[in-house]
């Protein structure tokens, strides 16, 4: 009997990553940004003994990133690279470290377990839509942020007149991904109904068969799927909350945030920063923000 | 801070996960009885139903079910109403085609000659099946009826990831907002499961002692 069910949940994942797949491919079919091109530095000199030295000796390096969020961190059906605006902010990383975008190993990580997979080492940073919190700072470094966002709420068009922001959340079904921030700042401070599920395309289903009300997360991920169907969905509200992305990497290693730190930096200067932002999340049409300021690493 | 939310969210999802479970073993035991009376009927479409239930349920990814609950049927118009009684379906057709065969294998154990002589003295097929036949063949299986149960605990941790606030989706919650405290969120949700997991196995030792037949 142990054995039956067993295999029958290994059936059940593989059916549920099918279905997955098959309602990703139905959402956001045909996006196929390339990206920016990104400097690869020849030969950087590092401190002998340094993180950054053991990357460039190595000549590669594991990074954590989103395979579910379209202009963030995205992997298209039957893609080998993963797109989006994290990924840009990757490569910019890699390249200062020596590192062609092609000797990057993109491993997906999820909300859950990112954290864990810093700690033991399964990736070397995660660059993951990481909201920076005191939380996370406490087991994990987290150095920027490179981008701020902000939480917004996405409603079916006939419905943007009495959903126009999150005071009108209360009672209303509420959809976004379980265990993220987005959903408790819409329960805790506004009295919304929780709605959660897996990923947002599920969350943007749900909203257009009607059983949810409104889809709520960073600004930037909600402006993706309303790109995809114009005349159904619309973003309302200003944004209500602050995200602030961070990177992650070996909490105690300062010396390797100090150089994150001057490539995010040294990226604003010289404008990659901006054309990563403009060949990503730029497309469906918001405005490139202004460059935040960073955390110092103390 | 942490304990006082770690208690008040383990209590959210443990009473979520509670109510899943009971609604779905209810109409999980309803059906699997009234399918298990359909597969011993005389009535062969009755139990032609009966066999064709068991294969299609027994036999579908609880996934799959979940899907077609909770995004498939909403756009034919169908079960619009809330994710829990979405959720709550998903797990009682599945699980009633396991409770079924468990029954069928208890009515199974009880000698031909009982249902021979119900019928003697004049009872119909269903007065046999419900005053002679079921009480014993529940008697005989209390053992895999309750695995079946455990079973169903488990997998009510499925809806978490469709819109319900069980004690699964608590333990993202709290991984995502305590994640200095990954130890102390898993060992109290699985805590939750094994409470749950105990009660039930006591109570099956406890029915299987009291009226469990011994031979």
């Amino acid at each position: 009997m142990a054995t039956r069910i067993a295999g029958r949940t290994r059936r059940a994942a593989v059916a549920a990553m099918a279905a997955g797949c098959a309602l990703v491919l139905a959402a956001c079919g045909g996006d196929d940004s390339e990206g920016a091109n990104v400097e690869v530095e020849e030969n950087p000199e590092f401190p002998e003994g340094s993180t950054m030295a053991e990357f460039a000796e190595a000549g590669q390096i594991e990074i954590g990133v989103k395979f579910d969020q379209p202009g963030v961190g995205f992997m298209a059906p039957g893609a080998d690279v993963p797109t989006g605006f994290d990924i840009e902010m990757g490569k910019i990383v890699a390249g200062a470290l020596g590192i062609a975008p092609e000797d990057i190993t993109w491993t997906e990580t999820v909300s859950d377990n990112r954290e864990p997979f810093l700690q033991q080492g399964t990736v070397d940073i995660v660059i993951a839509s990481y909201s920076i919190t005191e939380e996370r700072r406490q087991v994990v470094g987290q150095t920027g942020p490179y981008y701020v966002t902000g939480q917004q709420i996405l409603v079916r068009e006939e419905d943007k007149e009495t959903i126009t922001g999150p005071e009108d959340l209360a009672q209303a079904k509420t959809c976004s991904v379980t265990g993220s921030t987005s959903l408790s700042n819409v329960v805790d401070d506004y009295g919304a109904e929780p709605v959660p599920f897996d990923t947002y395309s599920d969350c943007v289903t749900q909203l257009q068969n009607g059983s949810v009300d409104a889809v709520t997360t960073d600004g930037a991920i909600l402006l993706g799927y309303a790109a995809q169907a114009p005349d159904e969905l619309e973003v309302v509200g200003e944004t209500f909350s602050e995200e602030r992305y961070g990177i992650g990497y070996q909490k105690g290693d300062t010396e390797f945030c100090e150089f994150l730190n001057e490539t995010i930096q040294a990226s604003y200067e010289d404008g990659s920063w901006a054309e990563a932002f403009e060949s990503t999340l730029g497309e469906s049409g918001v405005e490139t923000p202004e460059q935040p300021e960073l955390d110092s690493c103390q | 801070m942490y304990l006082s939310e770690l208690t008040s969210r383990l209590a959210d999802g443990f009473l979520v996960t509670l109510q899943l479970l009971g609604w779905s073993m209810l109409i999980a035991t309803v059906l699997g009885t009234a399918l298990a009376a359909m597969r011993v009927s005389p009535i062969p479409p009755l139990r032609a139903l009966g066999v064709s239930y068991v294969n299609v349920f027994r036999n579908t990814p609880l996934v799959v079910l979940f899907l077609i609950t909770v995004v498939g049927l909403p756009e034919l118009n169908l079960l619009t109403g809330s994710f829990f009684w979405r959720a709550v379906t998903a797990l009682s057709m599945y699980t009633a085609a396991f409770v079924c065969e468990v029954v069928r294998s208890g009515i199974n154990t009880v000698q031909v000659g009982q249902a021979e002589a119900a019928r003697s003295v004049g009872l119909t097929f269903t007065q046999t099946l419900r005053h002679v036949v079921l009480p014993q063949a529940f008697r005989n299986v209390i053992p895999p009826l309750a695995s079946v149960y455990i079973a169903l605990t488990k997998n009510t941790s499925v809806a978490s990831a469709f819109g319900i606030l069980d004690l699964t989706y608590q333990l993202s919650d709290l991984i995502e907002d305590f994640p200095g405290s990954l130890y102390w969120n898993f060992i109290s949700i699985a805590a939750c499961y094994i409470l749950i997991v105990a009660v039930i196995s006591g109570a099956a030792a406890l029915f299987e002692r009291r009226v469990g037949v011994s031979r």
